[in-house]
C-alpha cells in the first residue's frame, strides 16, 4: 500500500483534467456545469469529489467515466485523450477501464444477480464457462454467493450495491467511479460498501473516485477531498484527518 | 456481443414483457399466415389449372393441316408462302418428315370420318376417330371404364358416354351432366358393334376407263384411279369415356374411337381423297391433317414455326396458355400484395412495440452503456429482439396459413363432393414458400427494427440515467 498523504503514489496521473467544461443548453440559457476544471489523480488513489447538489460533481465523473463528452477542454486517462475518442472506442474504455457504481445501483431488474454481474463480459465476448465462474468469484468476494440466482428486487439495499460493486470489478477495471454509493444506503450498510471500496482501492491498486456530499463520509475514505461549487473547482486538499488516522493506528 | 449471448438477450427480454410481445408477435402471424394464404391459393389454383389443361393434351399439341385444304383453322388465312393450289400434300412422306423434327413425340393422321355402326341390329350414325395410344395418358381418360385398346390393331372400340346412352336407347339429360358412366359402361362393355365404312382400293389398271378421256391423259392424270368398296368390321366395346377426349373439336368430333394403326389399314375413304385423287401417287394416303405432339409445351413454339416453313397451316392453343400463365401471374401479384398489407400492419406493430420497449428500457439501455455496452451492441439488441419475433412470427404465421389453407380445401371439397364433382387440391403451400415467408417475415421485421435500434443506440447515457 502506498503511504497516505502522498498524492501522486505511483508518479504518474492517472487522471488529468485541463480546462474541462461541461455546458448544456437548456433554451435561451446555458447551463455550466462544469466550467474550467483542471484536476489531476494519481494510478491508487482514493479520491472524493464534494460540493452540493448542481456543483457539477456528478458531472465531472460522468466525463471521467466516458460516459459524457467535455463541451471544451481535455480529459487523459491513463494518455487517452478521452474527448478525441470515437463512440466505439469510448465504450470500449468504458468496459476494460472503468467500473462504476451509482447511488441507486442500476442493476438490471429481469436479471439474476449472476446474470447481472456477468453482463460486462458478454459485451467483452468473454466465453460462457469463464463467464460463469468469474461471477461466482466475484459474488464470492462480496458475500454474495448463496444469492446468486436472485433478482434485485429480492435483496436488500445493500446487496444490491454490494452485487454492483462486483459487477464493476468484473473486467478488472484500473478506475472505479461512484456516484454517491452509499446515498440509499443505512449508515451501516453504506460503512460496510465504503470498506469494500478502501479494500480494493488498497489491496487491488484501483484508482478510486467517489462523488458524495457527506463531508464525514469522504474524511474517513478518502485520501484526498476535492470541492466544486458552481462547476469550478474550489478547494483540493488531502485528507489530513485520515492521514493522521491511519498514522495513529500504525503506532 | 456474440450472436448466442444477442439471441439469448434477446429472448429473455422478450420473456419479459411476454404479453405486448405475444400480441406483436400474433399480429406478425396474421400477416404472414394472410400473405401465405394468398400466394397459396393462388399457386394452387395455378398449378390445377394447368395441371388439368396440360393433362388435356392441348398444350403440346400442334394441328397440321395442308394450305389446300382451304376451310383451315386459322381464320385469316396465311399471306405468305405458296398460294394454296401451289403447296404441298399432307402425305405419309410429309408425316416421317415432321415425325423426324427435334422437339417432336410423334406425328399421328387425323383420321375421321362419318359411318354407320351397327349395334344389337340397329343402326347409329356418328363420327369415328383413330385414337394413338399416348391419348390414353390425357385426362379425358381419367375416368375411363373398361380398358384401352389392348393394341395399336386391335378390333376394339372405346366409346364416348353420350355414345354409350343413345345405345342403351336413353335419352341424354339436359343441364348438368350427372350421368354415372359406371353405370352405363356395364351392360355395354365386351358387346360387338358392328361398324360399316366405305374402303379406298387403288384400281388395278387405269387404262381401262383412262381412254376415253384423252385430255386428262395429256395432263398425266391417266393413271389416277380407286374404287371404293363398301365393307364392315366387328368391333369388341372394351371402354367408355366420361369425358370428351375432344371437346376442343367442336362439331366435327367423335364419339367412338378406334387404335390408330387399326384404322389405317381400313383406307376409309376420306374428304380428302376426292381432291388430291391428281396428286396422291399410287396408294399413298393424303390426310385432312395431322396431329404433332411436342416434347414439352415450351418447344411448342419452335416445332410450329419449322412447320409453317415446310409450307403447312398450323395451329396450336400455346396462345391461350400463355395468356392464361400471364393471368396467374398477376394474380398472384394481386393475392400477393393483399397478403402483404396485413403484414404491412404487422410493421407498424413491432415498430410500435419497440419504440415503447425503448421508453421501458431507457434505464436499462443507459445501464448497458455504462458497463460498456457499445452502440452497436444495443443496436443489435434491438435488433435481434425484433428479428426473433419475425422468425417467430413467421413460423406461426406459414403453419396458421397452412391449416387455414386445409381447412378451405376440405370445405370446398365437401361442396364439391356434395355437387358430385370429384375432390380438387387447389392449395398449395410449396417448400419455398415456407423458406420465404418466414425470410420475409424475418427482413420486414428487421426493416420494421431499423429506426427503434438506431434510436435506442444513440441514447444519451447520461440522460438515461439521470432519472429514477
Amino acid at each position: 500500500m502506498s503511504s497516505a498523504g502522498n498524492s501522486h503514489p505511483n508518479g504518474a496521473p492517472a487522471i488529468r483534467a485541463q480546462r474541462l467544461c461541461r455546458h448544456y443548453r437548456m433554451g435561451e440559457t446555458v447551463i455550466r456545469a462544469v466550467d474550467g476544471v483542471d484536476l489531476e489523480v494519481s494510478a491508487g488513489e482514493f479520491v472524493a469529489l464534494l460540493g452540493s447538489s448542481g456543483s457539477g460533481k456528478s458531472s465531472v465523473l460522468n466525463l471521467i467515466a466516458g460516459l459524457d463528452r467535455p463541451t471544451s477542454g481535455s480529459v487523459i486517462v491513463h494518455d487517452r485523450n478521452l474527448a478525441q475518442l470515437s463512440r466505439e472506442d469510448l465504450s470500449r474504455y468504458r468496459l476494460r477501464t472503468v467500473g462504476m457504481v451509482f447511488q441507486s445501483f442500476n442493476l438490471i431488474a429481469s436479471m439474476t444477480l449472476a446474470e447481472n454481474v456477468e453482463l460486462p463480459m458478454r459485451f467483452a465476448e468473454i466465453e460462457r464457462g469463464k463467464r460463469d465462474s468469474l461471477a461466482r468469484e466475484a459474488l464470492t468476494r462480496v458475500g454474495l454467493e448463496a444469492r446468486m440466482n436472485h433478482r434485485p428486487s429480492e435483496l436488500s439495499g445493500g446487496e444490491q450495491q454490494r452485487a454492483a460493486l462486483a459487477r464493476a470489478l468484473i473486467n478488472r477495471p484500473q478506475l472505479l467511479l461512484a456516484d454517491e454509493p452509499t446515498g440509499n444506503l443505512d449508515s451501516h450498510t453504506g460503512t460496510e460498501i465504503m470498506n469494500m471500496l478502501r479494500e480494493f482501492n488498497q489491496q487491488l491498486g484501483m484508482t478510486v473516485v467517489m462523488v458524495t456530499h457527506e463531508r464525514g463520509l469522504a474524511e474517513r475514505y478518502a485520501q484526498r477531498l476535492i470541492f466544486l461549487a458552481d462547476g469550478k473547482l474550489v478547494s483540493d486538499e488531502t485528507n489530513s484527518a485520515l492521514v493522521t488516522g491511519t498514522e495513529r493506528e500504525r503506532r | 456481443m456474440k450472436l448466442p449471448d444477442l439471441a439469448e438477450l434477446a429472448v429473455r427480454n422478450l420473456r419479459e414483457s411476454v404479453l405486448r410481445n405475444s400480441l406483436t408477435t400474433i399480429g406478425i402471424s396474421v400477416g404472414v399466415a394472410s400473405l401465405v394464404a394468398m400466394l397459396s391459393l393462388g399457386i394452387g389454383l395455378q398449378q390445377l389449372a394447368s395441371r388439368r389443361l396440360m393433362k388435356s393434351g392441348l398444350f403440346d399439341t400442334v394441328v397440321v393441316t395442308s394450305r389446300r385444304d382451304l376451310r383451315n383453322f386459322n381464320r385469316d388465312p396465311e399471306r405468305s408462302g405458296p398460294a394454296p393450289g401451289e403447296s404441298r400434300t399432307l402425305d405419309e412422306a410429309t408425316r416421317q418428315e415432321i415425325e423426324r423434327m427435334p422437339g417432336v413425340l410423334e406425328a399421328y393422321p387425323d383420321i375421321r370420318f362419318i359411318t354407320e355402326l351397327r349395334y344389337e341390329d340397329k343402326p347409329h350414325l356418328t363420327m369415328v376417330a383413330a385414337l394413338p395410344s399416348s391419348a390414353q395418358s390425357t385426362d379425358a381418360f381419367d375416368a375411363l371404364q373398361g380398358h384401352f385398346f389392348s393394341s395399336d390393331t386391335a378390333t376394339e372400340a372405346v366409346i364416348q358416354k353420350t355414345f354409350a346412352e343413345e345405345l342403351l336407347g336413353r335419352l341424354p339429360k339436359s343441364g348438368l351432366d350427372e350421368t354415372n358412366v359406371a353405370e352405363l359402361a356395364v351392360p355395354l362393355l365386351g358387346k360387338e358393334l358392328t361398324m360399316r365404312y366405305a374402303q379406298r382400293e387403288a384400281a388395278p389398271s387405269a387404262a381401262s376407263s383412262a381412254a376415253s378421256d384423252s385430255a386428262a391423259a395429256d395432263q398425266g392424270l391417266a393413271g389416277a384411279a380407286y374404287s371404293v368398296v363398301s365393307r364392315q368390321l366387328k368391333l369388341k366395346i372394351v371402354g367408355v369415356a366420361d369425358l370428351d377426349p375432344e371437346s376442343m373439336r367442336g362439331p366435327t368430333r367423335a364419339r367412338v374411337f378406334l387404335p390408330l394403326k387399326l384404322a389405317e389399314g381400313l383406307h376409309v375413304m376420306q374428304p380428302t381423297d376426292l381432291r388430291e385423287i391428281s396428286r396422291a401417287p399410287g396408294d399413298q394416303p393424303v390426310y385432312s391433317s395431322v396431329n404433332v405432339r411436342v416434347k414439352s409445351p415450351g418447344q411448342v413454339q419452335t416445332v410450329e414455326d419449322s412447320i409453317k416453313k415446310m409450307g403447312f397451316n398450323t395451329f396450336s392453343i400455346l396462345d391461350a396458355s400463355r395468356s392464361i400463365q400471364q393471368f396467374f401471374k398477376v394474380l398472384d401479384v394481386f393475392l400477393g400484395i393483399f397478403g402483404s398489407l396485413a403484414l404491412a400492419v404487422a410493421f407498424i406493430g413491432i415498430v410500435n412495440t419497440l419504440v415503447m420497449a425503448i421508453l421501458e428500457r431507457r434505464r436499462e439501455i443507459g445501464i448497458m452503456k455504462a458497463i460498456g455496452a457499445s452502440d452497436g451492441d444495443v443496436k443489435r439488441l434491438f435488433f435481434a429482439e425484433a428479428g426473433a419475433m419475425g422468425i417467430l412470427g413467421g413460423v406461426v404465421g406459414v403453419a396458421l396459413g397452412w391449416a387455414i389453407g386445409q381447412v378451405i380445401n376440405l370445405g370446398t371439397n365437401v361442396y364439391l363432393k356434395r355437387q358430385n364433382f370429384p375432390p380438387e387440391h387447389f392449395w398449395s403451400v410449396p417448400w419455398w414458400l415456407v423458406g420465404f415467408a418466414i425470410l420475409f417475415s424475418f427482413l420486414v421485421s428487421l426493416a420494421a427494427g431499423l429506426y427503434p435500434a438506431g434510436r435506442a443506440a444513440r441514447l444519451d447515457p447520461v440522460q438515461a440515467l439521470r432519472y429514477e
